[in-house]
């Protein structure tokens, strides 16, 4: 990590430098194109070498913490270790060269890789039909919530527009639920982190459309009532919605549709290991039980059996009627889905089951030596998942260390933040998810890092409170970005 | 085992600490009925080096064909820098920006992303992406919907000459919420908006209107008129852009009188390849007054407690993890990577470059249209002026010719007749810079031929 100031790329810009070996020779004739139409101002871009490019981003990308040279013990966003086969080998000319609506004569290959990782995540989830289409967790959300509207909606059940959701749930679930129209019934969770069975009573009827859950939950323990909860919305006319943040956890060990879910979406940039890139791509694939098969978006890979070799196509509204449609021009993020193909295939069937084992051995194992350092944990009576909360409800009553404290004190040991305040129902938790990826030996590294700052608050608080203190800045006054809002370079001043 | 690190000393130790005896027992909780024993369905693992065989015959499989193909995803060339700098394992495998002291690299460049984006759209202020130019035709319709607090219709007008993808993306995305979207027609002689079809809309509430430029076909659209007209009617302006044209075209901020006021677009021609259609990233751009209403992450310039400049995602109020179910939108990953590739790429090309390679692509396309129509049988469909991309009809069903250009390795166009039938046998053609003279010859003797044939038969 670097930690000078890296300059704004306009303020290498020079009028009439470029790099120039990029550029098509000449200039197009473009006099057919109507001056009334034309541009009349040059855009803000930058004019630098190739070289100054090369350099700038460089270093820019020297600022970041990444998981090729950090740790990230980052709760709900299984942040584990991207094969590099994975990028390489999605990213062969002929798939980057593909146009989306080539004919699929020449999209065999391709469409065989996508076809087989459909099946492939049939298998692991249990569910009867898979789109990959969705391009983010959030968008499977939305298609799954959609699906189940859809449902309701052919079978002339029109009341339906109420989706349950437990107060630990993701933001992403309520949002979702309102953006297909649906209204939000949160409800609560007992003291040992499962669904308030009561509560979950009280609120389904005639107007349930379903309910999303996260299995394990957002709270780090699997929901054991999963059962009696299907039985319940089933029995209300409600369809079972799993939110796939936590899939990892229990990958080869138990199947969502083996616990009654209906639909599901995946983070195949979680669970299948596609890369993070900073924010996106993900890919969102979804997967349905029977009855929500017809309703699957478009467009999806299908096989016809032919006399010499299968051929590959594409299902589209001809096939799927009842689709709840495209979502979005093609087929969603393709070479993220090759990269979860690819990935998959080297796991294969064994190393499948032991993603699940390792990355609850890790879970268990950090959260057992946290405990011994003194730290709280949120569930203390359950077994964590993949993932468990500490809570410092204790350190910022008796010490003032926040949650927030911690987590910038860990940056400067080298290690990316936990989830903090996540879930909200939690005081001032940690959210830690080490993933199967992580030796024991980083464990110990980070435990150790975790014991040194629970000392320092004790010690020399404002060690801790002032913290990062190695970082290429300091904490940031966000009350000033929101409020003088600086949102484009506009020159030096 | 892939990717696990655990030596059986590890795991003996591990479970000593935890208090258990086996891996198997830390997997109790879960009810016994529930549990799966193994995953016949998945077939064995394979090594890289088998992984790599196999995924290389796929793609060899696949092949390279010269292609002529457009709507939507377009092939330029593709500076190494870009994926060299954006696989860069501090790009490639960060997490989302939440904790700015450890993003500052990803932080700024979103912020001169979001510079370069606002900039070439003539707005005020970007998000830092959005999925792809279909879902941000669905974002910008129900972004308007909040934006515009006087119109209550939530009808957006979207002319049939948008990326029919585009449509279907809006329609299933933001339909659930209550958004009409209704259709104009377009002009057959010029390929452009139908004036009368949109005159029949005055004294209406209608919240927006979406105008793309250039439109599917590649025709320009009068959009000065088109924004004034919809400004004078009350409604707001979701303008559809290329961004490549952009270095030559007028930006959607200087539209009218008035200018666009959402912009939306996808990025892809900014150094992402076409990749089977994604990822791609969609661009939003608009008006600071509805920075509140946009979707999606905004990196925004500030200091640190010792007064140092830094970057840090800002506005956070708008979005669900804050708001959950009050939020602007679901989104939350977005396309954080392509966006990365975009700036890399928009900072070799500059101004200068970028002009070029628009000028150089619509030359490009208007030589190939001029040797297609020197075909016996070609014309072209529309007169208006275009950019880039064009339609031109057949006298006999498209469908054949292509499959017969197919097996001489070029993708000729895509056949328009399941989106716009009414066109008879027509075909939407692009070249960019990506091709050349000796390119498109090949490609009009193939046609020429295969056309003779077919007409002599």
């Amino acid at each position: 990590m670097i930690h000078g100031r890296e300059q704004v790329i306009f303020e290498y810009s020079r009028p009439g430098r470029g790099a120039f070996g990029q550029w098509p020779g000449g200039e197009g004739d473009v006099g057919d194109i109507p001056e009334a139409l034309r541009r009349r101002s040059r855009p803000l871009l930058p004019e630098v070498s190739e070289l100054e490019a090369v350099r700038h981003f460089t270093r820019l990308s020297q600022l970041n913490f990444s998981i090729d040279t950090h740790f990230y013990p980052l709760g709900s966003c299984t942040m584990k270790y991207n094969p590099k086969a994975c990028n390489q080998y999605a990213m062969l000319p002929e798939f980057l060269g593909r146009h989306p609506l080539a004919p699929e004569s020449q999209g065999q290959g391709f469409l065989a890789c996508m076809f087989e990782l459909q099946e492939m995540l049939k298998e692991v989830t249990g569910m009867r039909g898979i789109s990959l289409t969705p391009m983010a967790g959030a968008q499977g959300e939305f298609a799954g919530v959609a699906m189940i509207r859809a449902y309701h909606r052919a079978r002339g059940d029109l009341a339906r527009n109420e989706i349950i959701v437990p107060e630990a749930a993701h933001g992403t679930n309520p949002a979702t639920a309102t953006m297909c129209g649906c209204v939000v019934r949160e409800i609560p969770v007992d003291a040992e982190g499962d669904v308030d069975l009561e509560a979950l009573e009280a609120v389904v009827g005639p107007n349930t459309a379903g309910i999303m859950l996260t299995n394990p939950s957002t709270l780090g323990v699997f929901e054991r009532k999963i059962e009696a909860v299907a039985r319940i919305v089933h029995g209300a006319g409600g369809l079972l919605y799993y939110d796939g943040a936590n899939l990892n956890a229990i990958l080869g060990k138990v199947r969502p549709g083996d616990m009654g879910f209906d639909v599901i979406h995946m983070n195949l940039h979680k669970t299948f290991s596609t890369p993070h890139g900073g924010g996106g791509p993900g890919a969102g694939a979804v997967g349905v039980g029977e009855r929500l098969l017809p309703f699957l978006p478009i467009p999806i890979v299908g096989r016809d059996a032919g006399r010499e070799a299968a051929v590959y196509r594409w299902l589209t509204e001809r096939d799927l009627p009842q689709s709840i449609g495209r979502l979005s021009a093609f087929m969603g993020n393709a070479g993220v889905l090759l990269r979860a193909y690819v990935y998959m295939r080297m796991l294969g069937r064994d190393g499948m089951s032991r993603v699940g084992e390792y990355a609850t051995l890790n879970a268990n194992y950090v959260l057992a030596r946290l405990r011994e350092l003194g730290y709280e944990i949120a569930y203390p009576s359950r077994r964590a998942s993949h993932e468990f909360i500490v809570t410092l409800r204790r350190e910022a009553r008796e010490l003032d260390i926040s949650a927030m404290d911690v987590a910038k004190r860990l940056l400067d040991y080298g290690f990316h933040a936990p989830t903090t305040y996540f879930p909200l129902l939690v005081p001032e938790c940690l959210l830690i998810e080490p993933t199967e990826t992580e030796s024991k030996q980083t464990l110990d590294r980070f435990v150790a890092a975790m014991a040194a700052i629970l000392e320092e608050a004790r010690q020399q608080p404002d060690m801790v409170k002032s913290a990062p203190h190695t970082m290429p800045v300091r904490r940031l006054d966000d009350v000033r970005a929101a409020k003088q809002l600086d949102l484009t370079w506009k020159g030096t001043a | 085992m892939p990717f696990i690190p655990h030596t059986p000393e590890d795991v003996a130790e591990m479970l000593a600490t935890i208090g258990a005896k086996s891996i198997d027992e830390l997997f109790e909780e879960i009810p016994a009925s529930l549990r799966v024993r193994g995953l016949p369905g998945i077939p064995e693992a394979l090594s890289e080096m088998e992984i790599g065989r196999l995924m290389s015959d796929r793609a060899r499989q696949d092949g390279r064909p010269l292609c002529f193909l457009g709507a939507g995803a377009y092939e330029h060339h593709i500076p190494s820098a870009v994926w060299a700098l954006t696989t860069r394992g501090e790009f490639y495998s960060a997490y989302t920006p939440y904790q700015a002291e450890a993003s500052q690299g990803t932080l700024q460049l979103i912020y001169e992303y979001q510079t370069m984006i606002a900039s070439l759209t003539g707005m005020q202020v970007s998000n830092a992406s959005l999925y792809d130019g279909g879902s941000a035709v669905a974002e910008a319709a129900l972004m308007a919907a909040r934006a515009h607090r006087r119109s209550k219709s939530m009808r957006v007008l979207v002319p049939r000459s948008v990326h029919p993808f585009y449509r279907k993306a809006a329609v299933a995305t933001a339909g659930n919420q209550g958004m009409r979207f209704e259709e104009l027609g377009y002009e057959r002689e010029t390929g452009k908006v139908d004036r009368a079809a949109l005159a029949a809309f005055a004294g209406e509430d209608v919240t927006a209107l979406v105008i793309q430029q250039p439109n599917f076909f590649g025709t320009l659209e009068d959009v000065d008129d088109l924004t004034d007209w919809a400004h004078a009617h009350g409604a707001l302006v979701i303008a559809v852009v290329n961004p490549t044209s952009l270095a030559l075209l007028k930006p959607p901020g200087e539209w009218g009188t008035q200018g666009a006021d959402i912009v939306v677009g996808d990025g892809q021609p900014l150094g992402v390849p076409l990749s089977s259609g994604g990822p791609y990233f969609g661009f939003m751009t608009t008006r600071m007054e509805y920075v509140r209403s946009m979707p999606g992450r905004i990196v925004g310039r500030t200091v640190d407690a010792g007064g140092k400049e830094g970057f840090t995602l800002t506005l956070q109020a708008r979005e669900q993890h804050i708001r959950r179910g009050k939020a602007t939108s679901n989104i939350c990953t977005n396309q954080g990577l392509l966006m990365t590739a975009a700036t890399i790429y928009l900072s070799l090309m500059g101004p200068t470059g970028l002009a070029r390679v628009a000028s150089v692509s619509h030359q490009r396309t208007q030589e190939l249209v001029s040797a297609l129509t020197r075909i016996k049988g070609v014309r072209a469909a529309f007169s208006a002026p275009r950019f880039h991309e064009a339609v031109v009809q057949f006298d006999r069903p498209v469908a054949p010719v292509l499959r017969e250009l197919e097996q001489q390795g070029v993708l000729g166009g895509l056949d328009l007749a399941d989106h716009y039938p009414e066109l008879g046998p027509a075909l939407l053609v692009c070249a960019t810079e990506t091709k050349t003279s000796a390119d498109i010859e090949r490609y009009a003797a193939l046609l020429g031929e295969t056309l003779r044939r077919a007409q002599a038969a």
